[in-house]
């Protein structure tokens, strides 16, 4: 027992040991991946490879290489063993739009502590943007045969719905900002709605958005001729823009601006008399926090050609939040985790543990798993109220080294 | 010439005047006790003046600029700093956090810089640290900074926002109650601090405080209120033998 102890505390302190057991760990479960025909539990195991990464003391330079590695090459090449690529990358395709998702909730709900029930309005306003401009749609609208837009548009209309999302935030917040705590989550709720109808109905006089039908034919990405049109195409535009996205919610937490964020969210009067402004500041964490969803909008629409008001209903919003506060409200690597448990969770598990029980005992329709998201979203929240407040991976304050801090400062002159 | 100038200063709560026409002056680099019973009206006059509270009639002004109608983070700017009676820490945040965010308007740095963190901010940032820590050691917390504010004593937490209210590099440093809840030894070093952080930081400090000990000790002047009157004012001595001080205080009979 005693040996047993001593063996888990070098383990724990080498970083070498640790980093052949995540070898192993990420070759065993791609080789299954690649070599069973569709198993769930060995595309799970493959994606917890992520998660074991977080945990082992590697520096941060050879996590970031090996995550990179294993998102770019081994999990696309893993997946390729089979028939079945598509549809593991179209479960990774969504995965990583949700993260993006959840990622710019958790700049409002977890830095800014905002109550926003609303957010999947502004994945609809990206997913609209590109829609309308690169579908007929465009082409009815203004009568011109500029419209609909080439694919190569594409690149730029990341920005542009991620740009328009954000104005949207920023008009959102202006009147609702006034409202604090409960009050701001029934507004943001009913902001969602609003947009969701809105689309729904503005068919007529002038038909913009096609209303409940929806705009179909949209254009898909298209760079030096060659179209992105397969989810495992797809994968990479999202792993590039959730790159970004990382990237730079990492860079906000610690500046300034993540500073006064949290210091709102923990007491609004202090912030103010710190010289902070309220109405700026959330402002931007609305702003910002939108405009991760609105990029991912416009890969949403481009993905599947099509949208319709049906992808942006309240449970959407609520979805996100979910993994926000699974994951652990205000940390980074918690949201994600929280995205990734959630979205696999409704993807994979729910529609696998159906099959598996409509196959084997058969169960009345009404009560499968599918059916039960909502339930289940109900049960994870309350055990996460109950036993984890602050979520899987809970947010970490950033620690300072004292013998740097004690260095004199250099003067920027 | 008085560094803040309040004149005819008034707020009401529905029919509670909670400061009624009050005058005050106040000198640079001095230090001036509030003081009377409670419910007298210091703190809202304290919340009148760095604008959490509008007042109903009256003018603020320091050093010649009027402080009426601006928000607080505004007058934060200009050059006034608080600490809470109820300490209003950021309790999630480390107490280096804390103070950095007290930096908040000398810092420079913006979205785009931050997002391609561009040298200067990296400068900035490792700066800003720095200073954070030294404000640290004015009030003899280095050892916790990396400790969430939360976790920390009565005593260090209260110490620690008036750190964080220096890192604002105010003019005026107004102290609600400092010393409440602290036991004598920890009020001692607290008289010490105050005065050293006048001499140190070329403040003028303003306090509420119900130790009467610590107030006699360090103020040159003394304002007294009640019922949101001031109903007395001067230095230590003056205030103790003021026969309408000891009336508010111990109601009347007491002087004769």
């Amino acid at each position: 027992m005693i040996r047993m102890d001593k063996w888990i505390d070098t383990f724990q302190k080498n970083r070498t040991s640790q980093f052949i057991v995540l070898g192993l760990f990420i070759l065993v479960s791609s080789a299954s991946v690649y070599f069973l025909e569709r198993s769930v539990t060995a595309f799970l195991l493959l994606l917890g490879s992520l998660l074991l990464l977080h945990y082992t003391h590697l520096t941060n330079r050879t996590k970031w290489i090996v995550g990179l590695l294993l998102l770019v090459v081994i999990i696309p090449l893993a997946t390729s063993g089979g028939t079945s690529q598509q549809d593991y990358m179209e479960v990774a395709v969504q995965t990583g739009i949700y993260v993006a998702m959840a990622l710019g909730l958790n700049i409002v709900v977890g830095f800014a502590g905002l109550l926003d029930l609303g957010f999947v309005a502004f994945f609809a306003i990206g997913a609209y943007t590109y829609g309308i401009f690169a579908s007929p749609q465009a082409t009815q609208l203004f009568h011109s045969d500029f419209f609909p837009l080439a694919g190569t548009w594409f690149w730029p209309f990341i920005l542009i719905g991620g740009f328009m999302a954000a104005i949207f935030g920023i008009l959102l917040g202006i009147p609702v900002l006034r409202v604090k705590g409960d009050y701001l989550a029934i507004v943001t709720l009913g902001f969602g709605e609003i947009i969701r109808i809105v689309f729904n109905n503005m068919d007529k006089p002038v038909n913009i958005t096609n209303g409940a039908q929806g705009l179909s034919q949209i254009q898909q990405p298209e760079i030096f001729g060659f179209t992105f049109s397969l989810a495992s195409q797809f994968y990479y535009i999202v792993i590039v823009i959730l790159l970004v996205i990382i990237i730079g919610v990492q860079r906000l937490e610690h500046s300034k601006l993540g500073r006064s964020w949290k210091a709102i969210r923990e007491d609004e009067i202090a912030a103010q008399s710190m010289g902070i402004p309220l109405v700026k500041t959330k402002l931007w964490a609305f702003a910002l926090g939108a405009s991760f969803s609105g990029m991912m909008g416009v890969v949403f629409s481009a993905k599947n050609m099509f949208v319709d008001p049906s992808s942006f209903t309240l449970i959407e919003s609520i979805t996100i939040l979910v993994m926000v506060i699974l994951g652990g409200m205000g940390s980074i690597p918690g949201v994600i985790l929280g995205a990734a448990v959630i979205s696999v969770l409704n993807l994979q598990i729910l529609t696998e543990v159906t099959n598996f029980l409509t196959q084997n005992i058969s169960i009345p329709d009404t009560l499968s798993p599918t059916k039960m998201q909502r339930l289940i979203f109900g049960v994870i929240l309350v055990l996460i109220a109950v036993y984890r407040p602050k979520g899987l991976i809970t947010a970490k304050a950033k620690q300072y080294d004292p013998a740097k801090l004690a260095e004199q400062p250099i003067s920027d002159k | 010439m008085s560094l803040l100038q309040i004149k005819g200063l008034t707020k009401q709560f529905g029919g509670l005047t909670a400061v009624n026409q009050v005058d005050i002056s106040i000198r640079p680099k001095s230090i001036t006790a509030i003081i009377g019973p409670n419910g007298a009206g210091k703190t809202t006059l304290f919340n009148l003046i760095t604008g959490i509270y509008k007042p109903d009639k009256g003018s603020i002004s320091l050093a010649g600029t009027s402080l009426l109608n601006r928000k607080p983070n505004q007058i934060a700017g200009l050059g006034i700093a608080r600490t809470f009676q109820n300490i209003r820490l950021f309790k999630e945040m480390t107490a280096l956090e804390n103070i950095l965010v007290g930096m908040h308007n000398h810092l420079t740095s913006n979205l785009f810089g931050t997002l391609f963190r561009l040298p200067r901010v990296r400068l900035e940032e490792q700066n800003a640290a720095k200073h954070a820590y030294q404000l640290l050691e004015t009030v003899h917390l280095a050892d916790k900074c990396n400790e969430l504010s939360k976790n920390l004593s009565y005593g260090e937490q209260r110490r620690l926002e008036i750190a964080r209210a220096l890192a604002t590099k105010p003019k005026i440093l107004f102290l609600d109650e400092p010393a409440a809840g602290m036991n004598p030894k920890e009020t001692k070093e607290l008289t010490d601090l105050i005065t050293q952080i006048r001499n140190d930081f070329d403040l003028t400090i303003i306090l509420i405080e119900h130790d009467m000990k610590l107030v006699m000790k360090i103020s040159e002047e003394i304002i007294v209120l009640d019922y949101g009157q001031r109903i007395a004012s001067g230095n230590p001595d003056e205030i103790r033998t003021n026969p309408r001080v000891i009336e508010a205080y111990l109601g009347k009979g007491a002087v004769s």
